[in-house]
């Protein structure tokens, strides 16, 4: 057992800054992360961070951009927050030395990016988030943050009152992948979950392989509801072999799309008259998948984008990363020839529903980062706005967590506000994880006191790998690419009623394969094979909700498309979808989107590019 | 890459009692249409999957010391069906999804920035992300990372070469912050172009584990650790002070000069990083700076 006053469950860029956060405001902390942090998927980040730093530009652009990228689902005391402090966030990275592209002044860099009304994206290079994930990791070195690497976060330790809101998170239980310990990690103040994406719920993704929604789902199975899940990003340009990214930047800097007639169809076709290559992401890639259901793709799969005109010398300079990219993964010089590139899942929106300040409705646990939900992206994030996103919310959860006033949240979680629950039925049942242990806050009378609630944590975790590596059964892999080729095949870009059902029907049959699920590695020595059937069952969690929320939602919003609802209905839809697990099953319900802001608020307007 | 699941959920979907309501009704014709549409769907695959392809050998280092029958290090080999730009980390993970779950290696982004999987290759420090099979001889050999101990198949302990890292105090350090919060410190285009490479560094391990004098001198600060201290002392935001700071502990015993020019990180590095000629500046740094020369 290991006790700390703040446990942060991850070490990307949201982890990192949260750990720091809280441990200037007093706190000892201590880091726990399945990678060592240097691995984290931060490091992936290409194009850059947005913040207004220029005399010309304001938080409030920022923010009205923010808005109206996120479709109005975003909600407004988050992103104005996020807009207000990402100025002061990143040139703290710039204290901390982190090495920027410079003018010719010597002050940092900024670029154009999509959805954006100002040159407000800054960068380091196309590795932004390579710089930036090794800049706060040096600063927790500096500090001596303690880290414990290679442990893998299996659940929480809640306690099970009935009402999630009247429920505490003492800590989390983790299993040491060096040596196959299972341990409980006391947090006295709190536990940060900062454990990034769930890009792993597809199988052609700009994600890391580590990115299967860990934290997410412990949430979700502990009693927090998760949010929006059904608005993932697609982005535009992946290689189509690999799902490896091309950055925005590309674009930013000039570069252009074309079919596989030679057509600029961003504009040719009418799909965006003003931006063209830069409307946001949700309309260039359904332009680019158009192109292909037309005939107009390239071996009918991916269109090409071309940067060959931008010239060696700017290319060298701003997206020296990109041509290695291209070329170690798609074989193609992007200085002689277009690379070829088609939309793949980027981003998740939703996640842990927090406020402004990280909070989650189970007192004592908080998320920042691509697992948390406060909604900063709404129904589209534009690029450049998850990086700050990282370090203001990190920050904020991590302050919070020590114990910082933060005066009074304007964002409501659970059910404490004017929550509404759906009435939609599926087609399918849904729910019943069979063969994963019981979730975090079930198991029998109230325990209070965080020896017992971690105890009992403990136990669970330990009776479930003594039965994972005991008996005979399946293999995780099938399971999980089951998931991952029907989540691709028919929750993608384009969505339509039928196959959304037919998804949830094979998510159904992929559970019940779960129960017989089985480890045939028997060592406690770096079992992989352990770690990723556990993280299976997480894949499957999200990918229920995420297909539950995308065919309840009857309505096209942001980077959700429904063929059979073709309009934005703000009548019916400005509001969240949440999905909580309750007795084994999950349930939907709904809550407003908060449109004030601190001056003004938000009016829905319709999106042009 | 992958097979289906079996349908085993199938039967129950066919041989359902009479709907008792409307909303039963309903919902078993949705079952019955989405398990039409997958069906096809299998098929479809299922023909794709029939074309014929060529094999890739792979023979991959196996070692456990909790396990019997692994505690004895030996090579497996796998043949893996090549497919187009199929890499290193491709292959070993149709091995393992497929062959054998307990093959274990690190592995994490697939785009060379997580460096988390560095190997040894066809006798070479590889990233298997990075690596085309189409490049590489066959049989293809997959090793650990020579020079490190093995934990586990093609996992080996990273510790010392954390510790390695962290000796140089890898931290940006400056006493001189200009006024005002929003204030960044200027530095120059050509300074952030001096100092480029060498903030690329992913921490992979290949620089070390192909390093001869590492090999022998455990204490030695190594090519990454030293191109990390090079990273900080060339960057002028630090100013001249924390310089010197800088040279002295990549000066002491076990640091640059120990260095034999032997450019074999370098050669190795996936990053491009001139490793070498990094440490060799920062010797002529020293010399200038006259410091000890051990
Ligand atoms: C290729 C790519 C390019 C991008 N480019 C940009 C960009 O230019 N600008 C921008 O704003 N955004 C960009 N994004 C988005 C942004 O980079 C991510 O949203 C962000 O980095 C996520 O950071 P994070 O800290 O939330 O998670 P991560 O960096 O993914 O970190 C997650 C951490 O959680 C740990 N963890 C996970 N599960 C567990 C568990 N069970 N137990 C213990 N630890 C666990 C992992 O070890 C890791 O340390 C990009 C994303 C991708 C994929
Ligand atoms: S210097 Fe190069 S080879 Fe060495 S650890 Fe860094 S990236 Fe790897
Ligand atoms: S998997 Fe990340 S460097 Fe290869």
């Amino acid at each position: 057992m290991y006790e700390h006053d703040v446990v942060v469950v991850g070490a990307g860029g949201a982890g990192l800054r949260a750990a720091i956060a809280a441990q200037e405001a007093g706190a000892d902390v201590a880091m726990v992360s399945k990678l060592h942090p240097v691995r984290s998927h931060t490091g992936a980040a290409e194009g850059g961070i947005n913040a207004a730093l220029r005399d010309a530009d304001s938080w409030e652009d920022h923010a009205y951009d923010t808005m109206k990228g996120s479709d109005y689902l975003g909600d407004a005391p988050a992103v104005e927050a996020l807009c207000q402090e990402s100025p002061e966030e990143v040139i703290r990275l710039e204290h901390w030395g982190m090495p920027f592209s410079r003018e010719d002044d010597g002050r940092v860099s900024q670029r154009p990016f999509g959805g954006l009304s100002f040159p407000r994206t800054t960068y380091a290079g196309a590795e932004t988030g390579h710089q930036m994930l090794h800049t706060m990791y040096e600063q927790v070195v500096k500090r001596g943050i303690t880290v414990y690497d290679e442990w893998h976060v299996m659940d929480l330790a809640v306690t099970d009152e009935d009402d999630p809101a009247e429920r505490t998170c003492h800590g989390v239980v983790a299993y040491d992948i060096q040596s196959g310990e299972i341990s409980g990690f006391q947090a006295n103040d709190g536990v940060i979950l900062a454990t990034g994406g769930m890009g792993q719920v597809f199988d052609h993704t700009t994600n890391a392989v580590a990115n299967t929604g860990d934290g997410v789902a412990m949430a979700y199975r502990a009693g927090v509801p998760m949010e929006d899940m059904e608005f993932i990003q697609f982005h535009p340009t992946t290689l189509p072999s690999t799902g490896v990214l091309i950055s925005e930047g590309v674009r930013g800097e000039g570069g252009i799309l074309y079919n596989s007639e030679g057509e600029r169809f961003m504009f040719e076709h009418g799909y965006a008259n003003n931006a063209g290559e830069l409307a946001s992401r949700d309309v260039v890639s359904r332009a680019e998948l158009t192109e292909v259901n037309e005939g107009r793709g390239i071996e009918d799969e991916y269109v090409h984008l071309d940067m060959r005109h931008l010239g060696e010398e700017r290319i060298l300079d701003r997206l020296e990363n990109i041509l290695h990219l291209a070329e170690d993964f798609e074989g193609a010089d992007g200085l002689t020839e277009p690379m070829p590139v088609k939309p793949g899942q980027h981003y998740a929106m939703g996640g842990i529903e927090t406020n402004e300040f990280g909070e989650t409705v189970i007192d004592g646990l908080y998320a920042a980062g691509e697992c948390a939900c406060a909604s900063v992206h709404g129904a589209n994030r534009l690029g450049g706005n998850a990086l700050p996103e990282l370090i203001v919310f990190g920050k904020r959860a991590g302050r919070h967590a020590a114990g910082e006033e933060m005066g009074e949240a304007e964002i409501e979680t659970g059910r404490s506000g004017d929550w509404q629950p759906a009435d939609y039925e599926f087609g399918v049942e849904v729910g019943e994880t069979g063969g994963s242990g019981p979730a975090a806050a079930d198991g029998g009378a109230v325990a209070t006191d965080a020896d017992s609630v971690l105890g009992a944590a403990v136990d669970r975790a330990q009776e479930r790998v003594e039965e994972l590596l005991s008996r005979k059964g399946r293999n995780h892999a099938e399971i999980r690419s089951a998931v991952q080729e029907t989540m691709t095949a028919n929750v993608n870009v384009f969505r339509e009623e039928g196959r959304l059902e037919e998804t949830l029907e094979d998510l159904r049959e992929a559970r019940e394969a779960y129960k017989d699920v089985a480890v045939s590695d028997p060592s406690r020595t770096f079992n992989t094979d352990l770690i990723h059937t556990i993280e299976t069952r997480n894949i499957l969690d999200i990918a229920e909700a995420l297909t539950m929320g995308a065919l309840a939602r009857e309505e096209f919003r942001g980077a959700h498309w429904r063929k059979e609802h073709q309009e934005r209905k703000d009548e019916d839809w400005l509001k969240h979808t949440l999905i909580s697990w309750n007795d084994g099953e999950p349930e939907l319900w709904y809550k407003p989107v908060v449109l004030e802001g601190e001056n003004k608020t938000y009016e829905p307007k319709s999106r042009s590019y | 890459m992958s097979t289906q699941i079996p349908k085993q959920t199938e039967e129950s979907t066919e041989t359902e009692t009479e709907p008792a309501s409307k909303g039963d009704e309903r919902r078993a014709e949705k079952r019955r249409r989405a398990a039409e549409r997958r069906e096809q769907r299998q098929e479809e695959e299922a023909e794709k999957a029939a074309a014929d392809e060529s094999t890739v050998e792979l023979k991959v280092f196996r070692y456990d010391p909790q396990v019997e029958g692994k505690q004895e290090p030996r090579f497996d080999t796998f043949h893996v069906p090549f497919t187009k730009g199929m890499t290193v980390l491709d292959a070993l993970m149709y091995a393992r999804d497929t062959y054998d779950s307990s093959l274990t290696f690190r592995h994490s982004c697939r785009q060379a920035v997580c460096g988390s999987d560095a190997m040894f290759v066809n006798g070479g420090q590889k990233l298997a992300c990075k690596t085309q099979i189409s490049d590489l001889e066959e049989p293809v050999r997959v090793e650990p990372l020579p020079h490190a101990e093995v934990t586990k198949d093609l996992v080996v302990d990273m510790e010392h070469f954390y510790d390695q890292m962290e000796a140089v105090e890898p931290y940006f350090q400056t006493n001189e912050y200009p006024d005002g919060e929003l204030e960044e410190q200027r530095q120059d285009r050509e300074n952030r172009e001096k100092i480029k490479m060498s903030t690329r560094c992913i921490w992979c391990g290949a620089c070390m584990s192909s390093c001869n004098i590492a090999a022998g001198d455990n204490e030695y600060l190594g090519p990454a650790a030293i191109n990390k201290a090079y990273r900080f002392a060339m960057d002028e935001r630090e100013g001249e002070e924390m310089k010197q700071k800088r040279l002295e502990i990549i000066e002491q015993e076990h640091g640059v000069w120990r260095c034999q020019t032997q450019f074999s990180c370098t050669e190795v590095c996936p990053k491009d990083i001139p490793l070498t000629e990094h440490i060799q500046e920062l010797k002529r740094e020293a010399v200038k700076n006259n410091l000890k020369f051990w």
